[in-house]
């Protein structure tokens, strides 16, 4: 009987059994297809749309707020927003409970929904991002704000989007410092104009009496340095936007240019130039103390800060042609990281840190690029007769820059345009502005 | 008394030696086996589909492995039933091809069925198969060639065709259990990533430096519809600062909706119905 006990236990312990192990697949690939966005137009009702018509004397806020996310996103290059003509449901109805059924049918993979208000004279806006393949919500949030506001509630509602279905912040809520340029060429007039980054809101803050370049953003405030010739004598100065104070940075017995923030906003970077030599120096806006941060009897220009602080990098013709440098914030640990042939300029460290914009020319061609900190993984993302200056979206995804065009024989056709283009390479879009434009440099986000 | 036994004895065992020395007859020779030949079934689609540059190296890995594993081991036959039952997948499906077949080969249902049973008769009685020989000569074998009769003739590698494998389908049988335990084939991994790639918009502004991967549990319908699906990793979507990881199991997830029903094999539901998808989008944003 016991030996038998044993036999079944030994049957049942070796009896085949069926045991299936879990199947993993690898999804390595997907495709960069734009990602299809249905933005409905925000629903408003009858009052409302009354009221805000005697205000702004704007016939449909809802569908001008929609139109402004639908277009800075479709600028992002990573977004398809459907036409509003394929559209099924009416805002009325999709702002409280869309049918998911008729978003899909038209491809949409994400919708966005929303109601526009005026409630003791306040605008009121609220909007809903939903998921249409898995039928929920995926963001609600409302805005107050004055009226005439209207336009940032728009590029609020992007970045808030746009960071919801990429994972990164947005840049949408920003506006654009560059130097506007009128007039042939060899007289141009320079003014300092400011817009936001979709093109709109254009505002001068210089009269154009004196030559300005390379305006910059502090990264904190409202604040803008740039180079201005006055009495013939190129000079850093400071620029509050808000205020519209100007005022000389640091007293340089000679000519200071190529000014940047650093990155906590409380120090200005830039060249001093004197007897042939140029050197890097930053100043402390507080104390006003100057600090001389290279020493070399080469041209060493065009400093910018990494986000931390902790690095600059420069160009500098040291090795004999003018190649890219970085070095620690004091100075010290100078290390050359670019090495491909041509020249290499403009430098700007990017503010997720891991990337240097340049602008390289080779063989009579102007080229944007970007690399690596340490100088590897030089990508060249456009290529141009003249173009310079790039500038970093706060995103760190975007470079605006500028491009000339050769003039003819008979001295025409020179127009200066900026022009944004991201990491891919493959989204380049020119940027309107009123007048022909140079020297671009993005502010960081305003809502922040 | 002793000593004729001794005597006898020796005698004896002399004439044994001497026998079995002199007489070759007597000696039995060893059987002459012929050599083993290992016939390997290799599934074509699986050399043919080539891998996507980037993972290749990963799979010439995994396939070494498999190769050295299959050395050390000394005991590839399993391994090879299961490669011919992956390309034999059951032996009901292979009749019922072979009979679909027929009537496109064979124009003449009549003629292959007396051909089908001259074959049978020759196979099972192999003294007739000899008459038959005997009876045509060289010259003879000229005149019998009939070039009408050439389908009668592939026929006949059909029905050849169509045994072998029936052989096979014997063998494969007892190899399914074992094949239903390793998964998917290359070719039906393919066909399943080539399907979803197509659906996965990858989110661009994600950082490529960053650990992001998003291994997705599926409960599948027979049809490839998914009935559950589950983000293995959940917690990691709700902690801060994991938006990234957020966005992009979304999008697998989306992708996976956009998707289904997933081209998954016909055959083996039981094989398949649990499966994980592993999302790692880095090699598409190092560009």
């Amino acid at each position: 009987m016991k030996n038998f006990k044993i036999f079944i236990y030994l049957i049942i312990l070796f009896f085949p059994t069926t045991s299936y192990s879990l199947i993993e697949v690898d999804i390595t690939r997907g495709n960069l297809n734009p990602l299809p966005i249905a933005v409905s137009p925000l629903f408003s009702d009858k009052e409302s749309q009354l009221n805000l018509k005697k205000n702004l004397d704007i016939e449909n806020l809802g569908l001008e707020i929609a139109d402004v996310v639908k277009d800075n996103l479709k600028r992002t290059g990573l977004f398809n927003p459907l036409d509003k003509k394929a559209f099924l449901q009416k805002p009325n109805v999709a702002h409280l409970k869309p049918r998911f059924e008729d978003w899909s049918l038209i491809k949409a993979q994400a919708l966005i929904t929303g109601k526009v208000s005026l409630e003791n004279e306040k605008l009121r806006v609220e909007f809903r991002l939903w998921d249409v393949l898995a039928g929920r919500e995926m963001l609600a949030l409302a805005f107050t704000t004055v009226p005439k506001n209207w336009r940032r509630v728009g590029h609020i509602i992007t970045d808030k989007v746009y960071e919801r279905l990429t994972g990164e912040k947005g840049y949408f809520d920003t506006r654009i410092i560059y130097v506007s340029e009128e007039g042939p060429k060899i007289k141009r007039i320079k003014k300092l104009a400011i817009m936001d980054q979709d093109g709109f809101n254009t505002k001068y803050l210089t009269l154009g009496n004196e030559l300005v370049l390379t305006p910059r953003f502090n990264p904190t405030s409202q604040m803008v340095t740039y180079l201005s010739y006055f009495k013939n004598l190129p000079r850093v100065y400071l620029l509050d936007i808000e205020t519209g104070v100007q005022e000389v940075v640091g007293d340089f017995p000679g000519m200071t240019f190529a000014p940047r923030f650093s990155p906590d906003g409380k120090k200005v970077i830039m060249s001093f130039a004197k007897d042939g030599n140029s050197d890097i120096y930053t100043m402390d806006l507080e104390s006003r103390i100057v600090e001389r941060i290279t020493n070399h009897p080469s041209i060493d220009t065009s400093p910018s800060y990494s986000p931390n602080g902790k690095f600059i990098t420069f160009n500098s013709d040291r090795s004999g042609y003018q190649q890219i440098y970085i070095m620690n914030s004091d100075g010290s640990g100078v290390k050359r990281i670019s090495f491909g042939t041509g020249l290499y300029g403009t430098p700007v460290w990017s503010p997720r840190g891991d990337l240097i914009a340049f602008t390289k020319l080779h063989k009579g061609k102007f080229y944007i690029g970007v690399m690596r900190t340490d100088g590897k993984g030089e990508r060249l993302l456009t290529e141009n007769y003249y173009q310079e200056a790039p500038s970093w979206s706060p995103n760190g995804r975007v470079l605006i820059f500028y491009r000339e065009t050769k003039t003819d024989d008979k001295g025409e056709g020179f127009s200066a345009k900026l022009w944004s283009i991201d990491l891919t390479g493959y989204n380049e879009r020119l940027v309107d502005t009123e007048t022909d434009a140079s020297d671009p440099s993005w502010s960081s986000l305003l809502s922040n | 008394m002793y000593r004729s036994i001794i005597v006898s004895s020796s005698f004896h065992i002399f004439i044994i030696v001497i026998a079995t020395l002199s007489l070759p007859f007597i000696s039995k020779k060893p059987i002459e086996l012929p050599p083993l030949i290992s016939v390997e079934l290799i599934q074509i689609t699986d050399k043919t589909n080539i891998p996507f540059a980037p993972k290749a190296k990963k799979i010439i890995e995994k396939v070494k492995k498999k190769q050295e594993k299959l050395v050390s081991e000394q005991a590839p036959p399993k391994k090879i039933k299961n490669e011919q039952s992956k390309a034999v997948p059951t032996p009901d499906e292979k009749i019922e091809l072979i009979k679909k077949e027929k009537p496109e080969a064979i124009p003449l249902p009549e003629k292959k069925k007396e051909v089908v049973k001259q074959n049978l008769e020759t196979k099972q009685n192999p003294a007739k198969l000899e008459t038959k020989v005997k009876q045509v000569s060289e010259f003879e074998k000229k005149e019998l060639f009939d070039p009408n009769n050439i389908a009668a003739l592939i026929d006949k590698s059909k029905e050849n065709l169509a045994e072998t494998t029936k052989l096979s389908d014997k063998i494969s049988q007892s190899q399914d259990q074992t094949m239903d335990q390793t998964g998917l084939s290359l070719s039906e991994e393919d066909a399943l990533k080539a399907q979803i790639f197509g659906c996965w918009s990858i989110p661009l502004g994600l950082p490529y430096n960053e650990n992001l991967l998003v291994r997705i549990k599926l409960k599948l319908k027979p049809d490839g519809t998914i009935m559950k699906s589950e983000i293995i990793d959940h917690a990691r979507m709700n902690k801060p600062g994991q938006g990234f990881y957020k966005v992009l199991a979304e999008s697998a997830l989306r992708a996976l909706q956009l998707c289904q029903p997933l081209r998954v094999p016909t055959t083996g539901y039981e094989r398949w119905k649990d499966m994980q998808l592993n999302f790692d989008a880095r090699e598409m944003l190092e560009g």
